[in-house]
């Protein structure tokens, strides 16, 4: 946290490097409008440039790589063992695509925990990424009737069927359009992602999104040494702070090295699939080609990468 | 003028129905009332309408399930294989039969004869309980009499128990053409390379086929029991 001129670590801690965000917009609101008048008058070519952004360039390898180690070295202190954040991007030819049997699924949560287990969500207060919405079989898929809360001894139960809903990974995400700083984004396979360190908390992207996908770090995440998953990604599970925003990911740092999500595998019914949509042979094209496949709530044009289907 | 003279004549009415102190004091009372049960469920800390023993009042960990694996590992062949472009090495676990004391079977059956009875089991297998389609259906509909160590198709082939599917394939067409190409059961491993299936009697009892129901686990907390909104308070 020693470098200030880093736009990752703009966030500072420090009680000399903290600035109190009302002062800074009317100190960014008197400099604009000295900008103006500076530019006016034809003055200071540097200033403008200041104004406009530019002195913002894309970070360099080297610097990205000391970023990473910074936080490699942060995280390793606090849970006291070795935790690595990784930057892979995203594969040449490859655009991930989701499929979920809603014939099969038990609704037994075994993925709702696997996802917890994987991706460092915080243990208490409680923030799941998945939410297994159970249905009536009598009235279809209800969203408004369906509740998360269910706990039968066994399940499934005879007269209900489960829809498990999690980010959906949208082509048209409204989060994504509605975020102030632009700290989440689609990447190119397909993922939205989020920055944690230039998130701001002001959870517009929540609101915007209609599938719940997005939680809020009220407090400090907890999770105990131990249960923490030390293999991590900068845009995905790594620890977050308090008071930002966080959603699944594909389990991007699993997904990027070739591995399944999470909770494909652990899914008992196997109703979990996975794939690359660019890709002829894959179980996702095979399933979009055979199978009857819906998307929630199509009528908003989200256009998900998420696919619900049933199999014979 | 005949509007306003009936007024008064009109109040005793009135009165009579609702008598003045005494609405005030049900009102207050209702008020009162109201206002203390608001109060009670705000200190509570909940507000829904949720009875005490519904789900979603305690935040679980993962930790919490030692019994479920969370942690799977891969199999030894599928981490060498390895995530890859177009050599999608696809490899079966070796079956897990419910009988594996008893395999091979010929260590029984070799000195047995055939008995191609239809009848209650009672000896031994009598824990078999044949719940799988019609009802005559019997062991060697798919067992081999003349060589209990193989399964007979209906043509007459006779395959290990590791390709038990295509057994089961002859009638479950679409499911086995499913199951081929990645969508029926599960699969772990890589998306780009190599993974592991499953066989059809891993998750199903070949002798009665239905999925066996398990226990969830539990629901998440219910906004009003989550903790967070205090701890922010107390910073």
């Amino acid at each position: 946290m020693s470098d200030s001129d880093s736009a990752l670590e703009t966030r500072g801690d420090g009680p000399e490097e903290k600035v109190d965000r009302r002062s800074l917009l009317i100190g960014g609101g008197l400099t604009a409008m000295a900008a103006v008048a500076a530019t006016v008058a034809g003055s200071s070519t540097g200033f403008v440039e200041r104004m406009l952004r530019r002195r913002f360039t894309e970070l360099s390898p080297e610097r990205k790589a000391e970023i990473l180690d910074a936080l490699e070295r942060e995280y390793s202190e606090r849970y006291g063992r070795e935790v690595t954040v990784a930057d892979t991007p995203p594969m040449d030819g490859v655009e991930f695509a989701y499929g979920l049997d809603i014939a099969r699924c038990v609704g037994c949560r075994r993925c709702v925990y696997a996802c917890v287990h994987e991706n460092n969500q915080s243990r208490d207060p409680q923030i799941h990424w998945i939410r297994v919405l159970r249905m009536e079989k009598e009235r279809g898929i209800e969203l408004a009737e369906s509740t998360a809360y269910y706990e039968p001894p066994e399940v499934p139960e005879p007269d209900a069927f489960y829809l498990p809903v999690a980010c959906q990974q949208c082509r048209n995400p409204a989060c994504v359009k509605v975020c102030p700083v632009k700290a989440t984004w689609q990447e190119p396979d397909g993922i939205v992602v989020i920055d944690s360190d230039w998130c701001i908390g002001c959870r517009c992207c929540m609101s915007a999104c209609p599938y719940g996908a997005r939680h809020f770090n009220w407090s400090e995440p907890t999770i105990s040494s131990e249960e923490l998953n030390p293999n991590t990604h900068y845009l995905g599970n790594r620890p977050r702070p308090t008071g930002v925003v966080e959603k699944c990911t594909f389990c991007i740092h699993r997904t990027r090295e070739g591995r399944y999500p999470a909770c494909v595998e652990i899914c008992p019914v196997g109703a979990r699939k996975f794939g690359n949509l660019l890709d002829e042979n894959s179980e996702m094209r095979y399933l979009l080609r055979e199978k009857r496949v819906f998307v929630l709530k199509e009528e908003l044009n989200t256009q998900p990468r998420f696919y619900y289907f049933y199999a014979t | 003028m005949d509007e306003l003279d009936r007024q008064p004549r009109e109040k005793p009415d009135g009165d009579r129905l609702l008598p003045g102190a005494s609405s005030l004091a049900v009102l207050l009372i209702v008020f009162v009332s109201l206002s203390l049960l608001v109060l009670f469920s705000i200190m509570r800390g909940g507000v829904g309408h949720v009875a005490s023993d519904a789900g979603g009042t305690k935040a679980y960990s993962p930790a919490d399930f030692p019994e479920i694996n969370f942690d799977r590992q891969l199999l030894e062949e599928v981490e060498n294989a390895g995530p890859s472009g177009d050599d999608a090495t696809f490899r079966v676990p070796p079956p897990s039969l419910a009988y594996e004391d008893f395999f091979p079977c010929s260590d029984c059956h070799a000195e047995m004869d055939v008995n191609l009875e239809r009848r209650q089991l009672e000896e031994m297998h009598d824990d078999i309980e044949l719940d799988h389609g019609p009802k005559d259906r019997w062991c060697f509909d798919c067992h081999n009499p003349d060589d209990r160590d193989s399964l007979r198709l209906a043509n007459g082939t006779l395959i290990g128990f590791d390709e038990s599917y295509r057994l089961c394939g002859q009638c479950h067409g679409t499911i086995f053409r499913d199951w081929r190409e990645g969508i029926h059961g599960r699969r772990e491993g890589y998306w780009n390379g190599a993974k592991s299936y499953q066989l059809c009697a891993h998750c199903h009892n070949p002798h009665a086929p239905r999925f066996q129901p398990i226990a969830p686990l539990p629901p998440p907390v219910r906004p009003q029991f989550l903790h967070a909104a205090e701890e922010v308070h107390d910073e």
